[in-house]
C-alpha cells in the first residue's frame, strides 16, 4: 500500500495540494490527519496491490489489515484456546470435544478490520483529508500521477510529499513453486479456510508470531529456519521464546532451506528442503506454505530515480535524516520504507505526527528512535525496550555491564499446572553506580502491558535503584521487575521461590 | 578520605540525577521537599544508626578496607573465631560523617574503632593489650543476656521478610506466629494473611471468574464446544487451598534454611524484653530478646450486630468455604468487598452489595464509581445507602439460609431477604490490644488500634519496632510490608541507611474490571495542589480483544493527573481494564523516576496493547471534550 499526503501550490493543475501522503498507512493517515488539523490541504493516496495469490484490502496499512491488529486478535484466540484448557483446574466444567471453527474465528477478525478502515475513512473526511484510492508514482518532484483500478488517471501535485508505502512480504521467487504455492502473511488473515497443516519458512517475529497462533489453535505447525531466531532480538531471549513455543507444540526444522515445492494431485503441496550442515534431503507434506522471511520496501513502482530520492540499493529502503526528509528537499519518507527505522506502527505514527507539526511550524521537535519499546505476541509473549544484552556489551564492555535477572512462575500458572521454565525477566544495566538501565526484557504472559510503563521508566534515565526502590504489585508478574536482585556475575540460582 | 567527600548521599543523588541534558522529568526533583535535611536531624539520625550498629552486634568495627591496622583488627577476631560486623567508611557515602559521629562519642578520631558487647574497646593497639591482659576475652563472655536478637511477633509477608533478613545478617532470629481462628472456625498456616486469606486466593479466585469471561469469548473466536458449562466450587478451592498448602510449607522450609527459629504460639509481652509465648495447647514459654518487632496485622472486622459472629463468614473464612457460598449478600465497600463480590459473580451466583456509604473509600472516586458501575452492568446488584441490622437463620446447611434485616442511612425505611452467604467485608482491626503493648509502654492508636512510628518504623519505646497492616497512616499492602520488613532488618543490623518508601505505592484492586493506581486520586490532588494547578488527562477505551468479544466499549478509561506549575508531572495514574496491574507496575516506576506528560507523549506505545493508552493522551478533562471512542 502506499500513501502520499501533498498539498496546493501554483494554479494550473488539476488538484493542489500542501501536503500529500503516500499511502494510508498508520503513518500516512496519521501524518494526513494530523497535517490536516493543523488547517493545510492534505490528500492521501493509497492502492493495495493485490498479493500473489489475490489478498486485498482496504485503508490502514499493514498494521491495521495484515499485521498487528489481526495477528494480535488471532493470537488472543490461540490464548483462549490456552484458557479453556485451564478453566477446568479452576472448577469450570468444559465438556468435550473442544474444537475450533476458523472460519468463524476469521470472519469475526475481518469484520473488525473493515470496520477499522472504514473508521479510517471517515477521519479523513472528518478532517478534511482528500483520499484517492490510486495506484500513485512521481513525475516530478511536486506531482504524482496515481491510476485507478479503472484505469484513470490523476495528477496530484504538492508543496511537500511524503512517502509512507511500507513493505511487503518477500517470496524467495529462486525456489520452484513458491511464488505460484506459498502464502504470505497478507493472506493468512484473509484466508476463508483454516490452512491445515502448515510450514512457516522463516525465523521473524512474524514467522514465529504466525506458527505460534497456529499451534494455539491446535493446527499441526513446523517452523523452518535456516539460523538464528528473532534475528536483531536479544538472543538468550530468543531462544527462550523458541524453547517454549516447542513444549507447546509447534515443531521446529532448524538450519534447513527449502529448495522447492511442488503441488499433489489432492491439493497437498510437498516441499523439499536440504539440511544446511548435513547437505541431506527431505521432504513433508503440507496444506500450506507461509513465508515470513522478510519485507521489502514498497519503493520500486515510485519512479524515484526520476525526481531523484535516493535509496539503498542494498535494501531497497529511501534514506532519510533526521527530519525525516530524503535526498529531495521537499519529499518526506517515514515508516517502514525508511532507512534504519524500527519497524513499528506507533514509531510510524509519531513520526508522522512530529513531521507534520515540524512542516506547518508548530513545533521542532525530531523523533527519538531510541529506547522504541516493543513486544512479540508468540505464546509466551516477548516484550523489551532497550538494548539486549548483546548490543549492551558491545558498546560497553562486559564488564561494564550488570545484568539482574530472574525464572518466575506467573500465579496463576500454579493452579493451572502450567509449564513456566521459560517465564524470565531480566534488566540490562550499566555495572557503575548508579546502574543505569540499559534495556529490559520480559517474557511471559502480558508482556506487552508489563513493558509499556518500564519502557517510561527508561525513558526517564531509571537506574537499578529507582527500579528497587518502587513498590511491587503483589500478586503480578510486572512485580518481578522491581524483584530483580540476582546478578548474572554472582552465578547465583536466579529461580524465583515464594513471595518474598 | 572518603573518595566522594563530605557529602550526605542523598544529596549526591539528587545531584547526580541531572545529567547534562536534563529531560524535564528529572530537573524539579532538586527542589522538591524531602531531599534536604536539617543538620540536627541528620546528626540525630546518625547517631541512632551507629548507636544500633554498637548495640545490635556482638563486636562492631569501624573501619576502612585499606587501613592495615584494621585488616589486623578483624584478623585477630577471626583467629579468635567470632563474629563481628564491619562498616568500611571508605565504601560508604557519608563515612566523613560516621567518623565525626564517632569521634563525638569516643573521642577516638582514628579507624578502626572497635566495640565489643557495647563497650568502646579504642583501636587496633587497645584491642590487641585487651586480647593480651584478658580483657577482651572477659568483654566477649559477656554476651548479651538474652535469648534472641530479635523476635518478630507475626509471620505474615512483613513479618517473615525481617526475620529472614536478619538472619541472613547473622543474627539469632525468632518468629512466634498464631492465627486464632475466625469464629467460624476457619485458621490457617504460616504467611499471614496476604498467602492464607488475601492476595494469593483472591487472586486465584478472580482468574477463575476472568477464565468464565475468556470461555463467553471464546466462543466469538471460533471455539466450539458444548453450551453447558458449569462452575464447580469445590474443585476450584481445593486447587487454590493446595496452592495455598504447598506455600505454607515452603515458607517454613525458607525459615529453616536462614536459621530462624518458628514458633506457632501466641506471643505478648510481659516485660520490656521478654515474651509470652502461648500455644495451641495453652503451655506457655517464655523468650527474651534485644529487639522487637511487631508485626501482627489485622483481621476483619465484625459489626457487632444480632448473629453477625455466629452466621456469617468473612474472607478469613470464604476462601477455604468448603460449600459454595449461593446466594451472596456482601456487606461494605472496601476493595475486600467488591472483589469477593467480582469473583462470587463471575461464577454465576446472586451477589449483592450493601454499601454504607461510598465505594473504595481512599480510591479516586471517579474510578470507583466506575468499578461499581461495571459490576453492575455485569450482573452485581448494589443496595447503596443500607446497613444491616440483624441476621437470623432461616435454616442450616452447606450454604444455609439467613434472613438479613437492614436500615436505610437516611430514613425510616427497612429491607429484608434471604440470603444463603453473608459475607462481612466492613473494614479490617489490627491486632495489637491483647499484646501485652500497655505493659511495656508501647503507645497505640486508642480509636483504631494502629501503631503509630517514626519514619524508621521505631515505635515510642526504642527497642520496639512495627511494620505492615499495624501501621498507622502507611498503606496496608503486602509488597510494602515486605519491603519494609527488609530494609528494617538491614538498618538494624546491617549497615544500611535506607528506608522505606512509602510514597507512591502502585496498587491494583482485582475486581472483575481491574482498576491499578500510583499517587494521588483526584480528590486528594485537588485538596493538595488546587484544582487550578492540575491538569487531568484522560481517555476512554476499547482494548482490542474486546472488540471481536463484543465486550463494552467505552468502559475502560485512563486518566492521569499532573501538576501544571512542576513541569506537568504525573502525580497520579489511574487505569481500569483488563490487566491493569501488569501495567501499573511500570508507570510507577516511572513515576519514581519523575515523570512527566511531556516524556509520555514522547515515549511510543506497544501496539496493540491497553498500556499503550497512556503514550496518546490528548483530551483534558478542564476541555470538557468527549473521550468515547472511534476506530483504533
Amino acid at each position: 500500500m502506499a500513501a502520499m499526503a501533498a498539498a496546493l501550490r501554483g494554479p494550473g493543475r488539476r488538484f493542489r495540494w500542501r501536503t500529500q501522503a503516500l499511502a494510508g498507512g498508520a503513518r500516512g493517515a496519521a501524518r494526513g490527519a494530523a497535517a490536516a488539523q493543523l488547517g493545510r490541504k492534505v490528500a492521501v493516496v493509497d492502492y493495495v496491490e493485490p498479493s500473489p495469490q489475490g489478498t486485498r484490502w482496504g485503508l490502514g496499512g499493514t498494521c491495521v489489515n495484515v499485521g498487528c491488529i489481526p495477528k494480535k486478535l488471532m493470537h488472543q484466540t490461540a490464548l483462549l484456546g490456552g484458557m479453556i484448557q485451564d478453566a477446568h483446574h479452576y472448577g469450570w466444567e468444559v465438556a468435550q470435544p473442544i474444537r475450533h471453527d476458523w472460519r468463524k474465528m476469521a470472519e469475526a477478525v475481518q469484520n473488525h478490520v473493515k470496520s477499522l478502515n472504514w473508521g479510517h475513512r471517515v477521519q479523513l473526511q472528518d478532517r478534511k483529508v482528500k483520499y484517492f484510492n490510486i495506484k500513485a508514482s512521481f513525475i516530478n518532484k511536486h506531482t504524482v500521477c496515481g491510476i485507478a483500478k479503472s484505469g484513470k488517471e490523476t495528477l496530484l501535485s504538492a508543496d511537500h510529499i511524503v512517502i509512507a508505502t511500507g513493505g511487503r512480504p518477500r517470496y524467495p521467487t529462486h525456489i520452484e513453486g513458491a511464488l505460484e504455492y506459498g502464502i504470505t502473511s497478507d493472506d493468512i488473515f484473509w484466508l476463508k479456510e483454516s490452512p491445515g497443516k502448515t510450514l512457516v519458512v522463516g525465523a521473524s517475529y512474524v514467522a514465529l508470531e504466525c506458527a505460534g497462533f497456529l499451534t494455539g489453535i491446535k493446527l499441526d505447525t513446523t517452523v523452518m529456519m535456516r539460523s538464528i531466531p528473532l534475528r536483531g532480538f536479544d538472543q538468550q531471549m530468543s531462544s527462550l521464546v523458541m524453547e517454549h513455543m516447542e513444549s507447546h507444540g509447534t515443531q521446529f526444522l532448524k538450519g534447513c532451506i527449502p529448495t522447492c515445492i511442488r503441488r499433489l494431485p489432492d491439493g497437498q503441496l510437498q516441499v523439499t528442503w536440504e539440511d544446511r550442515t548435513s547437505g541431506k534431503k527431505d521432504t513433508g507434506i503440507f496444506d500450506t506454505v507461509l513465508w515470513a522471511i522478510g519485507r521489502i520496501p514498497e519503493t520500486r513502482n515510485l519512479n524515484l530515480e526520476e525526481v531523484g530520492v535516493n535509496i539503498n540499493p542494498e535494501n531497497q529502503k529511501i534514506i532519510v535524516d533526521a527530519q525525516e526528509v530524503t535526498s529531495v528537499p521537499n519529499i518526506y519518507a517515514i515508516g517502514d520504507v525508511a532507512e534504519g527505522r524500527p519497524e513499528l506502527t506507533p514509531t510510524a505514527i509519531m513520526a508522522g505526527k512530529l513531521l507534520a507539526q515540524r512542516l506547518f511550524g508548530q513545533s521542532s521537535d525530531l523523533m527519538d528512535y531510541n529506547n522504541v519499546p516493543t513486544t512479540v505476541f508468540t505464546p509466551l509473549e516477548y516484550g523489551c525496550v532497550g538494548l539486549s544484552e548483546e548490543e549492551a556489551v558491545a558498546r560497553h564492555g562486559q564488564e561494564h555491564i550488570e545484568v539482574y535477572h530472574a525464572y518466575y512462575k506467573p500465579l496463576e500458572f500454579t493452579v493451572a499446572e502450567r509449564d513456566a521454565s521459560q517465564c524470565y525477566v531480566k534488566m540490562v544495566c550499566l555495572r557503575e553506580s548508579p546502574q543505569l538501565v540499559l534495556g529490559l526484557h520480559f517474557l511471559g504472559p502480558n508482556a506487552g502491558e508489563v513493558t509499556q510503563g518500564f519502557a517510561l521508566g527508561i525513558k526517564c534515565g531509571a537506574s537499578y535503584a529507582q527500579v528497587m526502590r518502587t513498590v511491587g504489585i503483589h500478586p503480578t508478574c510486572s512485580e518481578e521487575v522491581v524483584k530483580l536482585r540476582i546478578s548474572k556475575r554472582s552465578g547465583l540460582d536466579p529461580t524465583v521461590t515464594g513471595c518474598g | 578520605m572518603g573518595k566522594v567527600g563530605a557529602v550526605p548521599n542523598r544529596r549526591l543523588a539528587s545531584v547526580r540525577g541531572v545529567p547534562a541534558t536534563s529531560p524535564p522529568g528529572r530537573r524539579a526533583r532538586l527542589s522538591s521537599p524531602g531531599t534536604s535535611h536539617q543538620p540536627s536531624e541528620a546528626r540525630e539520625e546518625m547517631r541512632r544508626r551507629l548507636r544500633n550498629l554498637i548495640e545490635g552486634n556482638r563486636v562492631m568495627i569501624f573501619s576502612k578496607t585499606y587501613c592495615p591496622h584494621s585488616t589486623r583488627v578483624k584478623e585477630l577476631f577471626s583467629s579468635l573465631g567470632v563474629d563481628y560486623n564491619v562498616l568500611e567508611l571508605d565504601r560508604v557515602d557519608d563515612g566523613p560523617r560516621v567518623q565525626d559521629m564517632l569521634t563525638e562519642i569516643t573521642n577516638q578520631k582514628t579507624v578502626p574503632n572497635i566495640f565489643v558487647n557495647k563497650v568502646h574497646v579504642g583501636g587496633c593497639d587497645r584491642t590487641f593489650q585487651a586480647h593480651h591482659n584478658g580483657l577482651l576475652q572477659k568483654l566477649l563472655q559477656e554476651s548479651s543476656a538474652n535469648d534472641y536478637d530479635l523476635i518478630v511477633i507475626g509471620g505474615g509477608s512483613g513479618g517473615l521478610s525481617c526475620a529472614k533478613e536478619a538472619a541472613i545478617l547473622g543474627k539469632k532470629v525468632m518468629v512466634l506466629d498464631f492465627v486464632v481462628p475466625s469464629p467460624q472456625g476457619t485458621s490457617w498456616g504460616l504467611g499471614g494473611t496476604c498467602v492464607n486469606v488475601g492476595c494469593i486466593p483472591k487472586k486465584l479466585m478472580h482468574q477463575a471468574a476472568l477464565l468464565g469471561q475468556a470461555l463467553q469469548d471464546s466462543r466469538k473466536f471460533g471455539w466450539e464446544y458444548n453450551q453447558q458449562v458449569k462452575h464447580n466450587w469445590e474443585t476450584m478451592t481445593e486447587a487454590v487451598q493446595n496452592h495455598i498448602g504447598s506455600l505454607n510449607w515452603s515458607y517454613r522450609l525458607s525459615l529453616r534454611e536462614n536459621g530462624v527459629a518458628y514458633v506457632n504460639a501466641y506471643g505478648e509481652f510481659v516485660d520490656l524484653h521478654k515474651i509470652k509465648a502461648t500455644n495451641k495447647k495453652g503451655q506457655e514459654t517464655y523468650f527474651s530478646a534485644s529487639k522487637f518487632v511487631i508485626a501482627t496485622g489485622e483481621r476483619p472486622r465484625y459489626l457487632g450486630i444480632q448473629g453477625d459472629k455466629e452466621y456469617c463468614i468473612t474472607s478469613d473464612d470464604l476462601f477455604s468455604l468448603p460449600y459454595c457460598p449461593g446466594k451472596t449478600l456482601v456487606v461494605g465497600a472496601s476493595y475486600v468487598a467488591l472483589e469477593c463480590a467480582g469473583f462470587l459473580a463471575g461464577f454465576g451466583l446472586d451477589v449483592t452489595v450493601m454499601v454504607r456509604s461510598v465505594l473504595l473509600r481512599g480510591f479516586d472516586q471517579e474510578m470507583a464509581e466506575k468499578v461499581g458501575s461495571y459490576m453492575e452492568k455485569h450482573g452485581v446488584k448494589f443496595l447503596r445507602k443500607f446497613v444491616p441490622l440483624m441476621v437470623q437463620q432461616l435454616e442450616k446447611g452447606s450454604p444455609g439460609k439467613l434472613k438479613v434485616l437492614a436500615k436505610s442511612t437516611e430514613g425510616p425505611e427497612t429491607i429484608e431477604d434471604v440470603y444463603n452467604t453473608v459475607l462481612l467485608a466492613i473494614g479490617r482491626d489490627s491486632c495489637t490490644r491483647k499484646l501485652g503493648l500497655e505493659k511495656i509502654g508501647v503507645k497505640i492508636n486508642e480509636k483504631n488500634g494502629k501503631i503509630p512510628v517514626n519514619d524508621m518504623e521505631q515505635t515510642n519505646v526504642p527497642h520496639i519496632y512495627a511494620i505492615g497492616d499495624v501501621l498507622e497512616g502507611k498503606p496496608e499492602l503486602t509488597p510494602v510490608a515486605i519491603k519494609a520488613g527488609k530494609l528494617l532488618a538491614r538498618r538494624l543490623f546491617g549497615a544500611s541507611l535506607e528506608k522505606c518508601d512509602y510514597i507512591n505505592v502502585p496498587t491494583t484492586v482485582f475486581t472483575p474490571l481491574e482498576y491499578g493506581c500510583c499517587g494521588f486520586s483526584e480528590e486528594k490532588a485537588i485538596e493538595v495542589y488546587k484544582k487550578e494547578n492540575l491538569e487531568v488527562y484522560h481517555t476512554l477505551f476499547w482494548p482490542l480483544e474486546w472488540t471481536v468479544a463484543g465486550r463494552d466499549n467505552n468502559t475502560c478509561y485512563a486518566k492521569i493527573i499532573c501538576n501544571k506549575f512542576d513541569s506537568d508531572r504525573v502525580i497520579g495514574f489511574h487505569i481500569l481494564g483488563p490487566n491493569a496491574g501488569e501495567i501499573t507496575q511500570g508507570f510507577a516506576a516511572a513515576m519514581k523516576c519523575g515523570l512527566t506528560k511531556q516524556l509520555l507523549d514522547d515515549t511510543i506505545g506497544i501496539h496493540p496493547t491497553c498500556g499503550e493508552v497512556f503514550t496518546t493522551l490528548e483530551i483534558t478533562k478542564s476541555s470538557g471534550l468527549d473521550v468515547t471512542q472511534k476506530g483504533c
